[in-house]
C-alpha cells in the first residue's frame, strides 16, 4: 500500500504540478503562434517576469494576505498579471511589430524574441541578483497530509497549499479561456484571425486589437503560470530555457494554434517526465518474493535518471514530429 | 509565403547590384578600425592576454562561419550552437588526454564492452520485432510487442550499464583519453557534430523553420546535460585538464609566442575554410542554396531537392561548430562542460554572424573577432560602471548596495547582447558588411 502512496506522491500529483504550468504555458504559446505565426522564445522568460512581479510586490506587502486568509503572493497574483500583461503589448511595439510591419520571415521573428528573452534575464538578473528566493515572505507555506482509510498504509498523501492553489486557478483559468473564446465577439474575431488573417480583416475585424487582446491574454497567463511554479518551488531567475522545450513539446504536442490541444499536451509532457524519472522498483517491490530466483531487482528501474528529465520533452517532440507533425488534434498552422 | 513576399520591405529583399566592381572602401574601414582596437588592446592589456583574446576569436570566427552558412546561405536558424561546439570540445579532451590505466588496466573495458554488446543485441531484436508483421503478425500486436520489448530491453540495458558506470567511477574515476593528437579529435568531434545536425535536420528541415530553432536550443542542453552529468565519461564537474595542444605548450616557449604560435595555427584553419565557402558560395551549389533561401517555392519547380540541400548545409554548418568547438577547448586547456553557456557560446555566435552580414565570409569574420573585443572588454566595463553606479548611490541617497554587486553587473552583459539582436534585426538586418548579390543582366 505504502508503495502505491508513494506511486500517488510522486507520479500523479508531481505530474498533475508540472502538467498544469506547462499547460498554461503552452496555451499562451499556441495562441501567440496562431495568431503572429512565429514560436515565441521570450514566453518563458515573461513567466520569470511575472513571478518577480509577485515577488517585489510581496516583499512590499508582506502582511497583505495575512488579513484575507490566503498567501499575499497569491493576492498579489491578478496585480502581477496585469503588469506583465502590460509589459507583453509594450515588447511588441517596441520590438516585434516594427519587424512584422518590415514584412520579414517569422523566423527572424523568432530570433528577436530570443533577443527579447535575453533582454528580460539581463534586467531580471540585474534586480533580483542570480539566487533563489522563495515568494512565501511572511506566510507559512501549509502541507496538507491525507492518511489513506486502508489497513497498512502508513505514509500519508502529502499536498502543499500552492499546489491545491495551482489546480484551482489552472481549472479558472482553462474554463474563462474557453468562454472567451467561444462565446466572447472578440474570442471569436480571434479564431477567425488563426483560421485565416486575409479573410478576417476583409470581414472588418481590427486585427490590431486582436494582436493586442492575444498579448494581454499571453502575457497574464504566463505571469500565473510563473507565479505558480515559482509558488511551488522557489523563484529563480535563470528558470527560462528549461520550461522552453517542455513548454514548445507541449504547444506542437496538442497541435499548433490549438488550445485545448495545448492543455492536454501540457498534461501528457507532464506526466511523460515524471513517469519517466520514476524508479518503477518500487512498485515492483512488493512483488519481489514471487518473482522467480534468475529475475533480479535491480534497485533504481527509472528510464532516465532525475538531472536528463530535459530528454523527455525533447524525445516526445522528436517523436511527434516524426510521426504527427501537425500534432495530436491537428493543428492549424504547419 | 506568396503573400510574404508582396509585403516585403525593399531592405530585406536581395536587389540587384552594379555589377562593377567597387572600391571596398566600406571593408577597408571596417578592418583598419578592427585593427586598431586590436593594437589599442595590445598597448593597454599586454602581448599574452591579447594573443589569447586573438586566439579565441579565431575559435569564434570558425563557429560564426558554420553559423553563417546555415543562416546566411540558407535561411536556417539554429539555436543550438553550444551543443554541436560542447560536443567538438569533448571530442578534443578524450582523444588527447593520456589514457588511464587505472581503467584500461582492468576488467572494467571488457565489461562496458560486454554491455555496449547488449545494447546492439537489444536493438536489433527491436528492429527485428518491428517487422514481425511481415510474417503475418497483424500490425496492433506488432506495435505492441515492439513497445513492451522495447521498454524492458531498455530497463534492462540501462541498469547494467548505470553498473558498469559507477564501477569505472568508483574504481578509475573516468574513462580517460586515447592519448591521440587532438587533431584527430578535432575532425572526430566535427563529425559528431555533423551527424547529431544530420538527425535533427533529417527531423526538422521539412517542416516550418521555427521548429529546427526549437530542436536545435534542446539538443543543445540534452548534450550539456549528459557531458556535465556523465562523471564517468568527462569527470562531469571535477573538469578535466590539462588538455595538450598540437604546437609547443607555454611550458616551453611562453604564453605570448606559444600562443601566437596557437593563433597562426588556427588562422590556416580559417584561411582554407574561408577559401573552400568561398569557392561553394560562387559554385552553382551556392547560387542553388541562395535560391532556395530566396524563394522556395520556384526552386522547387525548377527540380531542386530543397530537403537534401538543406539537410546538406546544416550538416556542413554543424561540422564546422564542432571543429570550432575542439579547437577552442583544445586552447582553453581545460573541459568544464558547466562552462558552455546559451548565453557565450550560442547567442554571441548570432550577434557576430548577424551584426558582420550574415552570407558574407569577410563580414563574418569580422564580426567574430569585432564582437569578441567587445564581448572581452565589456567584463571589466561593466565591473567599474556598477561600481561607479554603487558609488553615486551610496553617497548621493545613502543607498546601501547589495553585496553581490560583481555578479549582478555581469548580468548586464546578457541585457546588452539582447538589445544587440533586436536592434540589428530593426535596424541593419543585412549586417555591417552585408551580403553581396551579383547579377548578370
Amino acid at each position: 500500500m505504502n508503495e502505491l502512496v508513494f506511486f500517488i506522491n510522486n507520479v500523479v500529483i508531481s505530474g498533475s504540478v508540472s502538467g498544469s504550468i506547462y499547460a498554461i504555458g503552452a496555451v499562451g504559446v499556441t495562441l501567440i503562434f496562431s495568431i503572429m505565426r512565429f514560436a515565441h522564445f521570450a514566453h518563458a522568460d515573461m513567466m520569470t517576469f511575472g513571478a518577480f512581479m509577485v515577488l517585489l510586490l510581496t516583499t512590499a506587502f508582506p502582511a497583505a494576505g495575512a488579513s484575507l486568509g490566503v498567501p499575499t503572493a497569491v493576492l498579489m497574483l491578478p496585480l502581477a498579471m496585469l503588469l506583465t500583461a502590460a509589459l507583453a503589448v509594450g515588447i511588441d511595439k517596441i520590438f516585434y511589430k516594427p519587424l512584422r510591419a518590415h514584412g520579414v520571415k517569422s523566423i527572424v521573428l523568432v530570433i528577436g524574441s530570443l533577443g527579447v528573452t535575453l533582454i528580460l534575464q539581463g534586467l531580471i538578473r540585474l534586480f533580483s541578483g542570480t539566487g533563489a528566493q522563495s515568494l512565501y515572505v511572511d506566510d507559512r507555506k501549509e502541507i496538507f497530509r491525507l492518511a489513506l482509510p486502508f489497513e497498512g498504509a502508513r505514509a500519508p498523501i502529502v499536498v502543499t497549499e500552492p499546489q491545491i492553489y495551482l489546480f484551482v486557478i489552472t481549472l479558472v483559468a482553462v474554463v474563462a479561456l474557453h468562454l472567451f473564446l467561444n462565446r466572447s465577439r472578440l474570442g471569436k474575431a480571434m479564431r477567425a484571425m488563426s483560421d485565416n488573417p486575409e479573410l478576417a480583416q476583409a470581414s472588418g475585424i481590427n486585427t490590431h486589437t486582436i494582436v493586442a487582446v492575444t498579448w494581454i491574454i499571453a502575457g497574464a497567463l504566463a505571469a500565473i503560470a510563473g507565479t505558480l511554479l515559482s509558488l511551488d518551488v522557489t523563484f529563480k531567475p535563470d528558470l527560462s530555457f528549461f520550461l522552453l522545450l517542455p513548454i514548445f513539446a507541449a504547444a506542437i504536442v496538442g497541435g499548433v494554434g490549438h488550445p485545448y490541444g495545448a492543455v492536454v499536451g501540457g498534461f501528457v509532457v507532464g506526466f511523460a517526465e515524471t513517469l519517466a524519472v520514476f524508479n518503477w522498483s518500487v512498485l515492483l517491490r512488493p512483488f519481489r518474493d514471487s518473482l522467480p530466483l534468475w529475475l533480479e531487482l535491480p534497485s533504481n528501474l527509472a528510464f532516465v535518471g532525475t538531472e536528463y528529465k530535459i530528454v523527455v520533452p525533447f524525445f516526445i517532440l522528436v517523436a511527434i514530429l516524426v510521426w504527427r507533425p501537425t500534432g495530436l488534434f491537428k493543428g492549424k498552422v504547419i | 509565403m506568396s503573400n510574404l513576399s508582396k509585403t516585403r520591405n525593399p531592405a530585406y529583399t536581395p536587389q540587384d547590384a552594379t555589377p562593377t566592381r567597387s572600391f571596398p572602401l566600406r571593408e577597408l574601414i571596417l578592418f583598419g578600425v578592427l585593427l586598431v582596437a586590436v593594437l589599442a588592446v595590445y598597448a593597454i592589456m599586454g602581448a599574452a592576454y591579447s594573443t589569447r583574446m586573438l586566439v579565441e576569436a579565431a575559435c569564434y570566427a570558425i563557429l560564426a562561419l558554420g553559423l553563417t552558412i546555415q543562416w546566411g546561405y540558407a535561411g536556417q536558424f539554429n539555436a543550438g550552437v553550444m551543443g554541436f561546439v560542447a560536443l567538438g570540445g569533448f571530442c578534443a579532451m578524450f582523444f588527447s588526454v593520456p589514457v588511464n590505466d587505472a581503467f584500461w588496466g582492468t576488467a572494467l573495458p571488457g565489461e562496458f564492452g560486454r554491455v555496449l554488446l547488449y545494447g546492439a543485441a537489444a536493438i536489433l531484436l527491436i528492429v527485428g520485432a518491428s517487422k514481425l508483421d511481415r510474417l503475418g503478425v497483424p500490425k496492433p500486436l506488432r506495435t505492441f510487442i515492439t513497445v513492451v520489448l522495447g521498454v524492458v530491453l531498455y530497463l534492462v540495458v540501462i541498469s547494467q550499464l548505470r553498473e558498469v558506470t559507477d564501477a569505472i567511477e568508483d574504481q578509475a574515476g573516468f574513462v580517460g583519453g586515447l592519448g591521440l593528437p587532438p587533431w584527430i579529435g578535432w575532425i572526430v568531434g566535427g563529425a559528431l557534430a555533423g551527424g547529431v545536425g544530420y538527425f535533427i535536420g533529417h527531423i526538422c528541415l521539412g517542416l516550418r523553420s521555427d521548429y529546427l530553432a526549437i530542436a536545435t536550443l534542446g539538443i543543445a542542453e540534452i548534450i550539456k546535460a549528459f557531458l556535465k552529468n556523465s562523471d564517468w565519461l568527462t569527470r562531469g564537474t571535477a573538469t578535466v585538464s590539462p588538455l595538450p595542444w598540437p604546437t609547443p605548450g607555454p611550458a616551453e616557449l611562453g604564453f605570448t609566442l606559444s600562443r601566437a604560435i596557437y593563433l597562426s595555427f588556427t588562422a590556416v584553419i580559417i584561411a582554407v575554410i574561408f577559401f573552400l565557402l568561398n569557392r561553394a558560395y560562387n559554385a552553382p551549389w551556392g547560387r542553388m542554396i541562395r535560391a532556395i533561401r530566396d524563394n522556395e517555392v520556384s526552386a522547387a519547380a525548377m527540380g531542386k531537392d530543397i530537403n537534401k540541400r538543406r539537410l546538406e548545409i546544416f550538416v556542413l554548418g554543424c561540422i564546422l561548430m564542432g571543429l570550432g568547438g575542439g579547437i577552442l577547448g583544445t586552447f582553453n586547456s581545460l573541459f568544464d562542460p558547466q562552462g558552455y553557456l546559451p548565453l557565450n557560446h550560442t547567442f554571441l555566435v548570432l550577434v557576430m554572424v548577424i551584426l558582420g552580414g550574415p552570407g558574407n565570409n569577410l563580414g563574418t569574420i569580422f564580426g567574430a573577432v569585432a564582437v569578441y573585443i567587445i564581448w572581452i572588454m565589456s567584463e571589466p566595463l561593466a565591473l567599474f560602471l556598477m561600481q561607479l553606479a554603487v558609488m553615486f548611490g551610496e553617497s548621493a541617497f545613502g543607498w546601501d548596495a547589495p553585496s553581490n554587486m560583481d555578479s549582478r553587473a555581469l548580468q548586464a552583459r546578457v541585457l546588452v547582447i539582447g538589445l544587440l539582436i533586436t536592434m540589428v534585426l530593426r535596424f541593419a538586418p543585412k549586417g555591417l558588411l552585408p551580403e553581396k548579390i551579383k547579377s548578370h543582366s
